[in-house]
């Protein structure tokens, strides 16, 4: 599904990531876990396609078809999805009015009619239930004033509506009480099938415990520098990442 | 001959068509000599700083259109909010339609300012109301001269009208280039409320001047719902000024939405004559190419405990430029005012400028005034998030900029107006996208 060869980006000159190789296949689960700064949320938002960064090398490949060229509306068309780690507010934008133009913007791309209202407030309400959303909540402004957690919640939301084929969460469990984590844990889960992938960025294992990884990556300095089964994470959970550093420096 | 003095000549030529010995014309003569000392606004004015006439002054305009045009109604519909029931007084080039109107005398008075000039039974209301709080200066001076048909509105006390009226002027492009200047009165008494719709629409690319003058009066406890709608052809021009005047106890709000035209100037002036009544304000302005669009606003509060809001948003794109001037005046005796303002404004591109000042001109100590000015961009990461959710660049612009201004529709009581204006700004922004929230 998702094939990175080598992949070197920057931004404003500084180089980033620094040749990242990763294969995810339908139906799996990778987490990608590292210390702060060493590229997880870059990874991510050049897969989404944020202009900001610049691909210098290497290339990224969604099911065999090189993206690079793509806007991030028309990687999110090929099934692409983002869950941010800081969700933007816009005040003025309710989160229905949101799903609905974003679903139907999909549609529009694929040559496909608007989607009944009909079916959409259908849709709306079983996702909405999966993840434990008040309907009240739908109608206000897109994460303005929304808590941490609501904001995560929300995302899934998204998730759960546009049906991914690649999700990238971005720390979604940062600022998550053990409650929001359980429901959106819960959401990934009902949404995983065998054709589609998700790739989940973190710092901590604890999210792990719900998600359950088939491969966990570590990545530090721009690079996947080791990886493992879901032991992996464990193991960073109880020892850091400093062995890591040292095992990586004692190869060099 | 300059625009001037072509309109100062036909003065004469004017006063072959109407009475010159009603009361009124009196004023009309004083008015066409106090627009022959002053003339047109200059940018040397402070109030005309960034906004010059001259370019829409060069053209040979004439004054009174020789034919009488029609219009059928299936070919203008669409500049109707034609989905709900209304009151209807409509001008082809500057004349009364009957055809396309619907006034009425049933309790209320819907109906022609040349009526109400000429016949007896509105003289009371003429003598108390007409030309009384129009400022002194050459524009609205050039009106006052040339003031022979608009809309008369006089709602007497006690009266819900029940359905909103129409205005809308319409030329044809029948004349090479047209002046129109319309003059309305608008007279509401004791808790009456009344809704008001305004447009100004031309037919074709002619040139079109409008120097257009309406006055209010809010009695007390009346309530005044304004909405002016300004989506012109792009060689079409529009000075309005609006003069209110508010009895204790009135709300006058004034809606502006201004996506097309030429140049725009929005004189908008509230008198607050009495205690707890509320001005309102509002509007919303997206323009690009080379448009112009000048809000100049004043709320002066004469006595205390009444508040005043104004919330303007612009939109600018390609070399269009914006101006907001908005002067808040609070007199000595006027304690426990509120007065907020705001003026938010995105520019689109590097070539569009606004220029926006807030005056405050504040002599009472124990008053509550507020105003804030904002000039800014879309936000990436905004567009960043839409577009990592499918919408393309283009939606996403559209949906930031609707999202931005549309809490200025809030306060529409009309839910069609909200969907025509929710249209037209879509279409303005080039998407088919439902904005409905």
């Amino acid at each position: 599904m998702l094939k990175i060869n080598n992949l070197h980006a920057s931004v404003e000159d500084k180089g980033i990531l620094k040749g990242i190789n990763l294969e995810v296949k339908p139906g799996e689960v990778h987490a990608i876990m590292g210390p702060n700064g060493s590229g997880k949320s870059t990874l991510a938002s050049v897969i989404a396609g944020k202009e900001e960064y610049e691909v210098t090398e290497g290339n990224i490949l969604l099911e065999g078809e090189d993206i690079e060229e793509l806007g991030a509306e028309e990687r999110a068309h090929k099934g692409v999805f983002l869950s941010f780690q800081y969700p933007v507010e816009i005040p003025g934008v309710s989160v229905t009015n949101f799903m609905k133009t974003a679903i139907n913007e999909t549609r529009k791309a694929k040559g496909l009619e608007d989607m009944p209202a009909k079916d959409m407030l259908k849709m709306i309400r079983e996702k909405s239930e999966l993840l434990e959303i008040d309907r009240k909540f739908l109608s206000r402004s897109l994460n303005e004033g929304f808590s941490g957690g609501e904001k995560k919640r929300n995302e899934i939301f998204q998730m759960a509506m546009l049906e991914p084929k690649l999700a990238i969460l971005d720390e979604t469990d940062s600022g998550l009480d053990i409650d929001a984590l359980r429901i959106v844990s819960n959401g990934v889960n009902k949404l995983k099938s065998k054709d589609n992938a998700v790739i989940v960025i973190t710092h901590y294992q604890r999210l792990l415990d719900y998600i359950v990884p088939d491969f966990v990556h570590v990545l530090l300095d721009g690079k996947i520098v080791k990886s493992g089964g879901a032991e992996l994470a464990h193991e960073l959970e109880a020892k850091g990442y400093d062995w890591i550093k040292e095992e990586v420096s004692a190869e060099h | 001959m300059s625009l001037k003095e072509k309109l100062v000549t036909s003065f004469m030529a004017f006063e072959d068509t109407i009475d010159v010995h009603s009361p009124i014309h009196d004023i009309r003569t004083e008015a066409i000599k106090t627009f022959e000392n002053e003339g047109f606004p200059s940018k040397k004015e402070e109030a005309w700083k960034y906004t010059s006439l001259n370019s829409i002054l060069k053209h040979d305009y004439s004054v009174f259109p020789k034919h009488e045009n029609a219009l059928e109604f299936k070919d203008v519909k669409k500049y109707f909010i034609h989905e709900i029931d209304s009151y209807k007084i409509i001008f082809i080039d500057g004349k009364y339609s009957s055809h396309l109107s619907q006034t009425t005398h049933d309790g209320i008075d819907i109906c022609l300012m040349s009526s109400a000039l000429n016949k007896p039974k509105y003289r009371l209301i003429i003598e108390n109301y007409f030309n009384k709080i129009t400022t002194k200066d050459g524009l609205s001076s050039l009106n006052t001269a040339f003031s022979a048909e608009g809309a008369y509105i006089h709602i007497p006390k006690n009266k819900l009208v029940d359905k909103p009226i129409q205005i809308i002027h319409f030329s044809t492009g029948n004349e090479a280039a047209l002046m129109l200047q319309p003059r309305n009165l608008v007279v509401v008494d004791e808790n009456s409320h009344v809704q008001i719709i305004e447009r100004h629409q031309s037919l074709t690319n002619n040139p079109v001047l409008t120097n257009s003058v309406t006055e209010i009066f809010a009695n007390k406890r009346a309530i005044v719902d304004y909405y002016k709608i300004q989506n012109d052809k792009e060689n079409a021009s529009l000075i309005d000024s609006t003069f209110i005047n508010q009895k204790d106890g009135s709300l006058a709000k004034v809606h502006t939405f201004s996506f097309g035209g030429k140049l725009i100037r929005n004189n908008l002036n509230f008198y607050q004559n009495g205690e707890r009544m509320d001005s309102v304000m509002k509007g919303i302005t997206i323009i690009g190419k080379k448009q112009h669009v000048d809000h100049n606003t004043l709320v002066h509060h004469i006595e205390p405990n009444c508040e005043s809001h104004q919330d303007y948003k612009g939109i600018f794109d390609d070399s269009s430029t914006g101006v907001f001037n908005g002067k808040v005046v609070v007199n000595k005796e006027a304690q426990k005012t509120n007065a907020f303002q705001s003026n938010n404004n995105i520019l689109i591109s590097d070539k569009a400028s606004i220029n926006t000042k807030p005056q405050l001109e504040i002599y009472a100590d124990d008053v509550k005034c507020s105003h804030g000015c904002t000039i800014g961009q879309l936000d990436d990461s905004a567009m960043f998030y839409l577009r990592s959710r499918g919408i393309p660049e283009k939606e996403a612009r559209a949906l930031l900029m609707f999202a931005f201004s549309n809490n200025v529709l809030d306060s529409v009581k009309i839910p069609e107006i909200k969907n025509r204006i929710t249209k037209i700004i879509a279409n303005k922004l080039g998407v088919n996208i439902g904005f409905d929230l």
